[in-house]
């Protein structure tokens, strides 16, 4: 019997990879930092925000007309920086809470609730009461509702053994079809009156946001991301799947549920705000994944907030000053982040 | 100790489970066997909280697993499952950093840091150790998930099928690193093997199960006869003297 001789292939030095080589380029290590990343995400962030606030300002720099032009377009920035906050940090946070990184919370029609809930309540109560009770208590009430639906619903559909994939995207479209049907319907029956008020509520658009509602849904932006940066190490772990997070002593089950309400309160600001954007949150978030490498929450969710804001600001600029068309950023974004899910879909599958 | 106490699981109308009454000592490795549908990996995944019961109490080192608080059953039992299909992009040392969970609660502290150095010398990962697991072979893969299970530091230690999907040469190292867990960290090891040899030749106590319930309990040399391992397996098994341990030979009939 004659024994094969064979070589073995020469052992690579054991340089551990994804870290720079010992006596490697110095810059390659500051570029591929992640600190270095995140700076230049928030620098581009920045830039377009400049470019938003000061471009086109038809007062000469410096006068007391340009000032109050750049203070009326804080808003739209402002907004901007919410809506991107909302999106990208919800996303990630349900991508980790439901273990896929193809299924959004808008994509499984979260969006499309807060139009149900929010036509059902004219539809219902009628436009005065919508009118009258504005402010923190309307806010409250129309949260409260929203997250209660959503907890129950996806609650019920996330923590049971049947999540599928196929399953749930399948169950989120035909509920998003569901719930815009149902809100069609309602929106037909009710009188033009209170359909204009209506719509003033769902159609949201950056260009003419609501100033009045900026502030609260900062200070959602602010809480939410608090409770969710506290539990990032917990995220990391519920990451891992409910049998491993659970051999390592997370109550699985609670955190799902606490961050799918947590994200349904981010969809509603942000829905409220500018309206549905089913693409945005899957696109930020698979750029976010694609720069930062690792899953690690305390990384992928400073970053995706960098970066939702530095795309969304990018595109509002663009579309706004060079191409005067500022109403349809989230048109161009819905197009090109549709178009990115066809092809990731197409190449990936469902994974 | 583990003790299980009148513990029975159905699945719908299909009987799974028990009643089982079982003590596992603590120390050493006890192996779960028996044919496929046996109740095996139920009893593993109830014993490690995974899954309730429908009747019945278990308790390890004394605590409860079904009412003791989830951070302190995860300083004292850890679960690894075959399946371990996750999204989320870790190197190996990320994720035997995570096993010290239950005790840094994400803070890895220095402790923490020596605790994952030792899990990843266990198992002959440090020069993987930046690798991301999605770089990783099978059996590699498999090396990471029982060194964060070490990392975790538990007394009690259950593996659901840990040669699963191994070759000869990775299934052999496992169970000698598994021995070498329960002899030099003092850790009770209970795993679920579908090769009996592999029980014969390593574990200190074989639990056999058929239909739902524990037939025979004993050590080695005391479950593996010709007569034991047919009833448990249905099939003609003759046992015969192997280099210092019995070995159970069924290929032809």
């Amino acid at each position: 019997m004659a024994e094969v001789a064979t070589t073995s292939p020469p052992t690579a030095p054991a340089t551990p990879a994804g870290r720079p080589a010992p006596g490697g380029t110095r810059l390659r290590a500051v570029t591929g930092s992640y600190g270095f990343r995140l700076a230049v995400v928030a620098l581009v962030a920045v830039a377009a925000a400049v470019g938003v606030l000061t471009y086109g300002n038809p007062a000469p720099p410096g006068s007391s007309g340009f000032w109050v032009i750049v203070r009326s377009r804080f808003t739209s920035v402002g907004t901007i920086l919410v809506v991107a906050f909302c999106q990208g940090v919800a996303t990630v946070v349900f991508h980790t809470v439901t273990n896929n990184r193809i299924l959004t919370p808008s994509i499984l029609g979260f969006d499309a609730m807060y139009r149900v809930i929010q036509t059902a309540l004219v539809f219902l109560f009628g436009a005065g009461t919508l009118a009258a009770t504005d402010g923190l208590g309307k806010i409250a009430l129309q949260s409260l509702l929203m997250v209660g639906v959503a907890s129950l619903l996806y609650g019920w559909l996330f923590t049971g053994t049947r999540a599928n994939l196929h399953l749930l995207l399948l169950v989120g479209v035909v509920l998003g079809m569901g719930f815009g049907s149902l809100s069609t319907f309602m929106q037909r029956l009710l009188t033009p009156s209170e359909f204009d008020i209506l719509s003033a509520r769902l159609f949201g658009n950056i260009s003419v946001s609501d100033a009045s509602y900026l502030p609260w849904g900062a200070l959602v932006c602010v809480v939410v991301g608090t409770v969710l940066w506290r539990r990032r190490h917990v995220l990391d772990v519920v990451a891992l799947g409910r049998e491993t997070a659970t051999s390592l002593g997370v109550r699985h089950q609670r955190e799902v549920l606490l961050t799918l309400v947590l994200v349904a309160v981010l969809i509603s600001v942000s829905t409220s705000m500018v309206g549905p954007m089913t693409f945005f949150g899957f696109v930020v978030a698979m750029l976010t994944y694609q720069v930062v490498g690792t899953s690690r929450h305390a990384r992928t969710l400073p970053m995706v907030v960098a970066v939702a804001s530095a795309t969304l600001l990018l595109a509002y600029f663009v579309l706004r000053h060079v191409f005067y068309a500022g109403g349809l950023v989230s048109v161009i974004i819905e197009l090109g982040g549709g178009l990115v899910f066809l092809v990731h879909l197409l190449r990936k599958g469902l994974r | 100790m583990i003790t299980l106490d009148g513990v029975a699981k159905t699945y719908g109308d299909v009987h799974a489970l028990g009643p089982v009454d079982l003590e596992i000592p603590t120390g050493g490795v006890t192996a779960l066997v028996g044919p496929n549908g046996a109740g095996k990996s139920t009893m593993l995944t109830i014993v490690g909280r995974l899954l309730g019961a429908d009747a019945g109490r278990v308790t390890v080192g004394g605590l409860d697993v079904v009412t003791a608080r989830p951070r302190e059953l995860a300083k004292r039992l850890a679960i690894l499952r075959q399946e371990n299909h996750f999204v989320a992009r870790l190197t190996v040392r990320q994720l035997v950093q995570l096993g010290r969970f239950p005790h840094s609660q994400g803070r890895i502290t220095r402790d923490d840091e020596a605790a994952v150095d030792t899990a990843l010398g266990f198992l002959d990962l440090v020069d993987l150790q930046h690798r991301f697991l999605d770089e990783l072979s099978g059996g590699q893969r498999q090396r990471a998930y029982v060194a964060m299970v070490l990392a975790q530091d538990t007394e009690y230690v259950l593996l659901d099928e840990p040669l699963n999907n191994l070759d000869m040469q990775h299934a052999v190292s496992m169970m000698a690193r598994l021995r070498r867990a329960a002899d030099e960290l003092g850790k009770t090891v209970v795993l679920v093997v579908h090769d009996i040899n592999f029980a014969s030749a390593y574990a200190d106590q074989v639990v056999a199960m058929t239909e739902g319930r524990v037939r025979y309990v004993g050590t080695p040399r005391e479950v593996m006869t010709d007569a034991v391992l047919s009833d448990v397996f249905a099939t003609p098994v003759t046992v015969v003297e192997g280099p210092g341990y019995p070995l159970a030979v069924y290929y032809r009939a």
